[in-house]
């Protein structure tokens, strides 16, 4: 075991944590918005809009994520007209293309979430909502959110644990996030056990604390 | 379409070999997860905490650390534990693991903590009556395993282990990273030499696709086999 490696190679893990952190809350928050579109399209009864938004659900959660990434950043940015467009100077950057695959994949997961949530909401408290004479967009805000934000609360939960280890694969993709970086020591100093019990104990916390915070919101948001 | 004739033209026949090897180590990587769980649902059930902390300790780091971590941690150190092993038996020459096993030894393990989770959920909700009647009817300890315990969880555990099966397939596209020539490699190499990734990272998506479509029919069938009597 050795300690000294352990110790030296800790800041340099810490500081690309971030790079994971950031492509975390990026992905999640344009996921969460994406997630709900399509929630609501597939709730929607438009037979088109609702056979859309399965497709793109079942798209992305029948291919694996590093699919996803790759055609986003070597698939895409080979096409020579996208090189002419506004468009390039977003796909160039390994670290955007790796948050456009992140959100369009956790939207897909988030929809169907949402979309469960909606459906366990009872008819009862709708109609509850209507016949105090709330209009209907009202219920939706004011009802039917807040209901399925708490019902989807623990599989949310999951999801952003998911998410954190999907944001890995950005290392595949010449970014230099935790998992990236802690490759780049295994593979100069050949020692993978010690730098894997570092930056695997920095995974382990962020997901400590995930779980816990989603246990506190489950807790206050309870009824 | 000629990118993917079969024979030297091509890239067809590599792909299709590609598609069976993604299979091959799904497959490999799921029994090595049984076997897995079966050591651990074992320990996460049973009543002594040293045991629970074993179990908990294997599923809880699995779960929470990313599976291209625990890929790279097996093919660096894969080998090294090998020949570490291998020397306490007097044997000091290099070993090197295959590939294959590599990574079918690490999605196993992975797809092993969350096929834990789902037996130990199965078991746990099987009606305590279940055991109790079996103990009543004198059954042996074999017997009541096999002919009361068994049958009831396969049957709670097969919709979720069927979303196991579908996460494991996926993760298999991580094991590109060891060089071992599954779908994701064989697109990797074909699109480096064609220089056409788009066209080739879509076939890879379209097998994938294909592959999770075609085990999600087998598997409707066998629920509908186990949930016979309900």
């Amino acid at each position: 075991m050795d300690i000294e490696l352990m110790v030296n190679s800790f800041p340099k893990l810490l500081s690309a944590s971030l790079i994971t952190l950031k492509l975390l809350s990026a992905s999640l928050i344009v996921g969460l918005f994406i997630g709900l579109l399509f929630a609501i399209l597939r709730l929607n009864k438009n037979i088109f809009m609702n056979k859309f938004a399965y497709g793109y659900s079942y798209l992305f959660r029948g291919t694996p994520l590093l699919v996803q990434i790759f055609i986003i950043y070597y698939g895409l940015g080979n096409i020579e007209y996208l090189r002419t467009t506004v468009l390039w100077v977003i796909l160039k950057e390994p670290y955007w293309c790796a948050i456009i695959a992140f959100s369009l994949n956790t939207g897909a997961y988030t929809s169907e979430i949402l979309r469960s949530a909606f459906q366990t909401i009872k008819p009862g408290i709708i109609e509850a909502g209507k016949s105090l004479g709330i209009q209907s967009k009202i219920i939706f805000y004011k009802i039917q959110i807040p209901i399925a934000i708490r019902q989807s609360l623990p599989a949310y939960g999951n999801e952003i644990i998911l998410m954190l280890k999907g944001t890995s694969l950005a290392s595949t993709v010449t970014l230099m996030d935790l998992t990236g970086v802690a490759k780049y020591i295994i593979s100069t100093t050949f020692k993978p056990i010690e730098v894997f019990i570092v930056a695997g104990g920095i995974y382990l916390f962020m997901t400590f604390v995930v779980h816990n915070v989603i246990k506190f919101l489950e807790k206050k948001y309870s009824y | 379409m000629e990118l993917l004739a079969f024979g030297d033209t091509g890239w067809g026949d590599e792909l299709f070999y590609a598609t069976l090897m993604t299979i091959a180590v799904a497959i490999t990587a799921m029994l090595i997860g049984f076997f897995f769980a079966l050591i651990f649902t074992p320990l996460k059930l049973s009543k002594n905490k040293f045991l629970n902390l074993i179990a908990n300790t294997y599923t809880t780091i699995i779960r929470g650390v990313p599976e291209l971590l625990v890929i790279y941690l097996f093919f660096f150190g894969g080998s090294a534990a090998v020949m570490f092993v291998a020397s306490i038996f007097g044997y000091g020459e290099y070993i090197e693991i295959n590939a294959f096993i590599t990574g079918a030894f690490s999605i196993g393990i992975i797809s092993g903590a969350y096929s834990t989770e789902v037996f130990r959920g199965a078991i746990q909700s099987i009606d305590k009556g279940q055991f109790e009647a079996a103990n009543v009817l004198g059954l042996s300890k074999f017997g009541k395993f096999f002919k009361i315990i068994l049958p009831q969880t396969l049957r709670l555990a097969i919709p979720n282990l069927s979303n196991v099966w579908q996460i494991t397939l996926k993760d298999t596209s991580l094991i590109m990273v060891t060089g071992l020539v599954e779908i994701m490699r064989q697109s990797y190499v074909a699109a480096g030499s064609t220089r056409d990734p788009l066209f080739f990272y879509s076939c890879a998506a379209v097998l994938y696709l294909f592959l999770t479509f075609l085990s999600m029919k087998l598997i409707n069938r066998l629920e509908l086999k186990y949930s016979k009597g309900y």
